[in-house]
């Protein structure tokens, strides 16, 4: 045990670069996905176009090569991020939000089409029946898909340990390879680590589907 | 749906969106054009650096290709083995007995909670130490079922939950039991309706593969990898920008294809379900339809 | 076979399309073979992991497949180098062939776990033998003295001589490598730059990311032979890095077997002749004094 305690600075280092990776992406994640959505239902063809070429590109990627492009790739095109938690941040943000825009879209398309269209009846023009009605509904549906993909954001975190970010799973390779003899407990600590992040998210998420649930 | 957010374009309106998209496509353009001129001035467009890709001699198509069916192998074993066992696990979770609930939830709770990465090299290193041998496959491809696994499950579920009561009803008051409702009614119904999500995360399962690389795996990733590393020795660093735009495109391909694969299953049956109905109807009363409810999904 | 010729065919298509070929095809050729003679009459007494190995007919050994001239895959997919020339000499001795030994990528935090749980009968993969390691596996060597350097962009812009010089510059090696921990506990003013892999480092060195990189001097002699004109190596040892033979622990029979094996290759000159074969045709130079093995 007092592996763990010798450890524990370590430790919760690595589990608060976990945490910021997960909340800062997660921020950019949601709001560059609205973004996206908003493109995907406008009447503008080319918008269309681009947001759906988007997702489809990035949903279809392995993360892993969409870190690799953002930090050894963009250097053939004289391009840098100034750090590699930034390129970590760009890489899980831009990935992510193709599946919050999917998550969104599958949300807009639960609302019924008559709140829509009262809304256009009311005068409201495509901004406004979008901001003001459909996507209000459409958050409070897609609580659970949204979950989904901020779950799957907290664990997808552990890539950026291949690219030079000291997080969980780095450290997880690094107390590996230094306690052969302690195994057992290096996975079990970085286990917890992710399970505090997840486990109280997953909860989270169900008191707030409970909460927000529209009764039709 | 879309449609009524905004109203049929005027002229006017059509103008403005004809310019709009003129001049968006003038800025896009003008944006891949300068992608291309840097990585031309880099070097990254020279013809010789693409044709490695296609050199039998270097042995990078081979093992390119070897690489991909490796990939799809261990995404078949766990597509197939997460789908079922989630199923089983969905049908679990929504039983009315305590003591199968509980234990089905913590198992999904648990394994949703845990990175994929961890998983694998937990099953790689700890099962043989209790006496199961595994294999980096073995290894991989049970990471991929148990996390895919209790992913699926909560999607099933969620299409279980949403299939109308009626259906239920309906199937309780022909006299079918518990088991059978769920069996013949209600997951049929529910893996139908949820098929484009289902699709998308088995989707993610073939992505997730690439994390093979831990156990030592040569999926498409790790072997693109090591080309790379093989290549970068012997030439030093003009194949990596390729190699890696090649597996990128590989697994874009694949995975559209695998897409496009379930958008024709999806229209099947969704016909050969209203022609269900429709025979049904014809047949004598009493045979109940097979499936009613498909054509709003 | 089939696979092949769909290759094939797509390979012509994408020949035709570029229309030319790539300087890697150009020069697509065999690497020197080095054979080593198969030992035809051995006998081991029954029941020791010798005898076990040479009836089951296939030596299982864990090697790395991305380090130049200790363990690299060929295009093919086949290791090739020092490492894998060393396992050819033990395989030999145990009555194998070198078709006969099976290798597995090791990778990091596998290594102790791969003979513990006996999924091979030895590791050869840069292993550099310590304490921590030795409570739960055992070493047979070493068999090699590697010693850790640092790598820079040639011409050595920032005057780099030694360990000392890496203060307040960006230095770039592997997660839980042992290089990384040293710098980490003697040498804390360096900032790290830690990857999975030594191939990003040297691409991060090449990009400007990172000032230096360092890890085993012959790791990075690898990484300087894939790019001459960008690396340079500051060919300043500041470590001793002794590589051994990883196996079960306390099997001293198989240990002694080892040993002795690694002891007659020294004289005999095989050894030598691996080293010539693979890392030392990168560094062009003559074959070290093999070390004296350590039997603790």
């Amino acid at each position: 045990m007092s592996f763990l305690a010798d450890n524990f600075p370590l430790l919760r280092d690595a589990f608060l670069t976990t945490l910021a990776l997960t909340v800062v992406s997660g921020l950019l994640a949601l709001v560059l996905g609205t973004v996206l959505v908003a493109m995907r239902v406008s009447p503008v063809v080319a918008l269309r176009g681009l947001a759906t070429f988007y997702v489809e590109t990035f949903r279809n990627t392995p993360l892993t090569v969409v870190f690799f492009f953002l930090a050894f790739g963009i250097v053939q095109i004289d391009l840098q991020f100034p750090s590699r938690f930034i390129t970590a941040v760009a890489a899980l943000s831009l990935y992510t939000a193709a599946f919050v825009c999917e998550a969104l879209r599958s949300g807009i398309n639960a609302v019924p089409p008559g709140q829509a269209e009262a809304a256009r009846a009311l005068g409201l023009d495509f901004r406004q029946s979008l901001t003001t009605v459909v996507l209000p509904q459409a958050f409070r549906t897609v609580v659970p898909p949204l979950g989904n993909v901020w779950i799957a954001l907290a664990k997808n975190t552990s890539i950026a340990a291949g690219f030079a970010v000291t997080d969980l799973t780095a450290t997880l390779q690094r107390l590996a390879n230094a306690n052969a003899d302690q195994l057992v407990l290096v996975f079990a600590a970085v286990v917890v680590g992710y399970l505090i992040i997840t486990l109280p998210s997953a909860w989270g998420i169900r008191v707030l589907e409970r909460r927000l649930a529209v009764l039709r | 749906m879309t449609s009524v957010l905004f109203d049929v374009p005027g002229p006017k309106a059509r103008r403005r969106q004809r310019l709009g998209t003129v001049l968006g496509g003038v800025v896009v353009a003008v944006l891949v054009g300068l992608v291309l001129w840097r990585l031309g001035s880099n070097g990254q467009l020279d013809p010789s650096r693409w044709a490695v890709l296609f050199d039998t001699r270097t042995n990078v198509p081979q093992r390119l290709l070897e690489a991909l069916l490796n990939t799809l192998q261990v995404a078949a074993v766990g597509m197939v083995a997460a789908t079922v066992l989630g199923a089983f696990l969905a049908v679990g979770r929504l039983s009315d007995h305590v003591w199968v609930r509980v234990p089905v939830t913590v198992v999904i709770e648990f394994f949703r909670a845990v990175p994929l990465l961890v998983l694998i090299l937990f099953c790689f290193l700890f099962l043989p130490q209790v006496g199961v041998s595994i294999s980096a496959f073995g290894a991989l491809a049970l990471g991929l079922t148990l996390y895919n696994m209790a992913v699926l499950a909560e999607i099933i579920r969620a299409g279980i939950l949403s299939v109308d009561r009626g259906q239920s009803e309906a199937a309780y008051g022909l006299g079918l039991r518990k088991w059978q409702v769920m069996t013949s009614v209600l997951v049929p119904q529910a893996v139908r309706r949820m098929l484009p999500v289902l699709v998308a995360q088995l989707v993610v399962l073939l992505k997730d593969s690439s994390l093979g690389f831990i156990v030592g795996y040569l999926e498409l990733l790790r072997t693109a990898r090591s080309l790379v590393e093989t290549l970068n020795f012997q030439f030093g660093p003009i194949y990596t920008f390729q190699l890696y735009v090649a597996a990128g495109l590989i697994y874009i391909v694949v995975n559209v294809l695998l897409s496009q694969l379930a958008k024709a299953i999806e229209k099947r049956t969704d016909r050969s379900a209203k022609v269900a109905a429709t025979t049904a109807v014809d047949m004598t009363a009493g045979t109940p339809p097979v499936a009613g409810d498909t054509q709003r999904v | 076979m089939r696979l092949t010729r769909y290759a094939a065919a797509a390979a012509a298509l994408g020949v035709v399309l570029t229309g030319c070929s790539s300087e890697a095809g150009d020069q697509a050729q065999d690497a020197a073979e080095n054979t080593v003679e198969v030992q035809e009459d051995v006998s081991f007494e029954a029941g020791t992991t010798m005898a076990e190995i040479n009836e089951a007919g296939v030596l299982r050994v864990g090697t790395k497949i991305d380090q130049p001239g200790f363990g690299l895959a060929n295009t093919e997919g086949t290791p090739e180098g020092f490492d894998v020339e060393m396992a050819k000499i033990i395989a030999a001795e145990l009555g194998l062939s070198e078709d006969q030994i099976e290798f597995t990528e090791t990778v990091s935090a596998n290594r102790e776990p791969f003979i513990q749980n006996g999924q091979v009968d030895i590791v050869i993969a840069t292993y550099t033998i310590n304490d921590t390691r030795k409570q739960v596996v055992d070493f047979a060597g070493p068999y090699y003295e590697a010693g850790q350097d640092i790598m820079v962009a040639s011409g050595n812009p920032e005057g780099i001589e030694g360990p000392d010089d890496l203060a307040g510059l960006n230095v770039c090696s592997v997660e839980g490598s042992t290089p990384a921990e040293n710098i980490r506990t003697n040498y804390p003013e360096a900032t790290l730059t830690l990857y999975d892999v030594y191939s990003k480092c040297a691409d991060d060195l090449l990009n400007g990311n990172v000032d230096a990189v360092t890890t085993d001097n012959v790791i990075l002699t690898g990484l300087v032979a894939g790019n001459p004109d960008a690396f340079e190596l500051v060919g300043n040892p500041f470590t001793e890095e002794p590589y051994g033979i990883g196996l079960t622990l306390g099997d001293t029979e198989f240990r002694d077997f080892l040993n002795d094996t690694l002891e007659q290759s020294f004289e005999d000159g095989s050894w030598e002749a691996a080293w010539d074969a693979t890392a030392g045709a990168i560094t062009g130079e003559p074959a070290p004094e093999p070390p004296a093995v350590d039997r603790y």
